[in-house]
């Protein structure tokens, strides 16, 4: 496998906004800089071969788990709303998703 | 090595958690009165050291009333009854703010309890308040904290360590016997060894994580602090166990620590590992040395191994705990609770409310850990950390096969200056080096002060201990708290500074 190219201004402006963050022009330049280097210490296991070995998403054998499926209580509804920003008839509010707003 | 140096319940010592717990338990203490010490403590000390964000004293006093009610009725009030407690401010208490140091938490209050807040009510433990913390647990030094940081206990201008920086030095400061931390790369581990208390770090899956606010779920766990040994493994007992609310608990039997820290360490197979000294400042590295001479002495069988996969520990965590803290943290999206900031769309407010409420290092994990997922990087990055971990976790099982523990530093170095290290990330995650690779394997570790280093401030020795076996951990962590009590009273004022 090829060594990826490094980290720059492009790919944080592309992953701030995959995110959901705005950068302002100074932060643009300071992340940059700071996960440059990270990525860049990263190199090392970047170069490795590994291609044999398993990966590990879980650090411990643990099977599938699933419990009885039988109705239990959850949260109040009233209570989980209250801590909402905001909330209507028993739902959460957002802002408009498309379009105009009715 | 004698067992009187093994006494920590000295007249200028506060008291220690089981002190306290039999005291309460027998009617010659109430919980109403050692809830009071305690809060007083917090109101003296706490402005200067901004351990707590929150001080929860009608909480604390109701819980303390209802537990000397319990004596009063002849019934069992647990076996931490009466002790306050510290909890991290990413653990969920209900009705009681819950913030993880984020301007987007910020006047939440959660509608339920943690498991481990629940199984603390039920051993009769009182919450007295939560704790500062690094920024949803991003850090190793409580100072990326919307509230601001905390203050070393003994020295106002370096750090207590971190992400649990709060609680640690909480329980140093004597404000509690005990606190509760997460340790996702060492958020326990290594503030106990800055601040010079006894952190764990237990097995993946030993302690719930229900309830504590996600980091990185594959690494995340819950663990004791403690200024001795016997009072975290107390705390330790309490907390851990098998609870179906979290998918990722183990049914198994808890290890009994408490009935091994008399058992000494005859015979025990101890493995100082190279990788956990070299690269540690001069001080410190001795400090492993004396621990590991003062168990041979007991009568372990000591010898040096290496584990080269350690080395590359650190890359791939700030691979992989990025990229499920990026997904994690994908939550908080201003819909559902804590802070919104109006705009006139969904993704408008979305983004205006994350740009506004994450602080700049969890917008650094939050990059990177979307980088590392992203289309083109995936392979390069997370896959390939994946696979590392993998080469780790067998590098460990190698070790273990022909040792019970292994010995190392916790931290590369004692507390830093507050200031230091914020400027350069690389510089700050580097504090994780030693910690690191336990939480990749999922197996337990622990920090036990040893000693100091030549700035007068506390050194942390660390054991780790292949998955759940907790017992031979504990038991070499006690033998190492009696031989650092041997060396301090053998030393006229050899304890560093206080």
């Amino acid at each position: 496998m090829s060594e990826p190219k490094p980290l720059g201004r492009d790919d944080v402006a592309h992953v701030a906004r995959l995110a959901r963050l705005s950068l302002s022009e100074a932060e643009l330049e300071m992340f940059t800089d700071q996960l440059a280097r990270v990525v860049d210490h990263a190199g090392d296991i970047a170069a490795l071969d590994v291609e044999s070995v398993p990966p590990t998403a879980h650090p411990l054998p643990v099977r599938n788990v699933l419990r009885p499926d039988e109705p239990r209580p959850g949260l109040d509804r009233d209570e989980v709303l209250a801590a909402a920003p905001d909330s209507e008839a028993g739902r959460f509010k957002v802002p408009r998703i498309v379009g105009e707003a009715p | 090595m004698t067992s009187e140096g093994a006494d920590a319940s000295r007249d200028d010592q506060p008291d220690s958690a089981l002190a306290i717990a039999a005291a309460v338990r027998s009617g010659e203490r109430t919980a109403a009165s050692v809830v009071e010490v305690s809060l007083g403590a917090i109101a003296a000390r706490d402005p200067e050291l901004h351990a707590f964000l929150h001080v929860a004293s009608d909480h604390a006093r109701a819980a303390a009333a209802a537990i000397d009610e319990t004596v009063r009725a002849g019934r069992d009030p647990g076996p931490l009854a009466g002790v306050p407690v510290a909890l991290k401010d990413n653990l969920c208490t209900r009705g009681v703010p819950t913030t993880c140091a984020s301007k987007i938490l910020e006047g939440w209050r959660p509608p339920y309890d943690a498991t481990v807040v629940t199984r603390l009510q039920d051993a009769g433990a009182v919450v007295v308040g939560k704790t500062n913390l690094d920024e949803f647990a991003m850090g190793s030094s409580t100072e990326n904290s919307c509230k601001g940081p905390t203050r070393h206990p003994m020295d106002p201008t370096r750090v207590p360590g971190g992400s649990s920086g709060g609680s640690a030095a909480a329980v140093a400061a004597g404000l509690v016997p005990l606190g509760l931390g997460s340790d996702t790369g060492g958020s326990v581990r290594q503030p106990a060894a800055l601040c010079g208390v006894v952190g764990v770090k237990p097995t993946y899956g030993v302690v719930s994580r229900y309830g504590l606010v996600a980091f990185a779920s594959s690494l995340d766990q819950i663990g004791p602090l403690a200024r001795s040994v016997a009072d975290a493994a107390v705390l330790f007992e309490v907390i851990a166990g098998h609870d179906p609310l979290d998918s990722t608990s183990l049914d198994e039997p808890v290890p009994r620590v408490t009935r091994v820290l008399e058992a000494g360490v005859e015979g025990l197979r101890v493995g100082v590992c190279n990788e956990l000294v070299e690269g540690t400042s001069p001080d410190v590295a001795r400090r492993v040395r004396e621990a590991a001479e003062d168990l041979a002495k007991a009568g372990a069988l000591v010898e040096e191994v290496s584990v080269p996969e350690m080395r590359f520990g650190l890359s791939a965590y700030y691979l992989i705990a990025p990229a499920e803290a990026s997904s994690n943290l994908a939550r908080y999206d201003g819909v559902r609770y804590g802070l919104r900031v109006d705009a006139p769309d969904v993704a408008a407010m979305n983004t205006a409310t994350r740009t506004a409420g994450f602080g700049a290092e969890v917008k650094r994990r939050i990059m990177l850990g979307t980088y590392a997922l992203s289309a083109g990087y995936y392979d390069a990055y997370y896959a390939k950390a994946q696979r590392v971990r993998t080469l780790l976790i067998r590098a460990f099982e190698r070790a273990y096969e022909r040792l019970d523990v292994l010995l190392g530093a916790t931290s590369p170095t004692t507390a830093f200056e507050i200031g230091e290290r914020v400027v350069d990330p690389l510089a700050m995650y580097m504090s994780d080096v030693c910690t690191i690779p336990s939480n990749l394997s999922g197996h337990p570790a622990m920090s036990v002060p040893f000693g100091t280093g030549e700035d007068g401030l506390p050194v942390g020795v660390q054991v780790l201990a292949p998955a759940l076996h907790e017992e031979p951990m504990f038991q070499v962590a006690a033998a190492l708290e009696r031989a650092a009590a041997a060396r301090a009273a053998a030393v006229p004022g050899g304890e560093g500074r206080r």
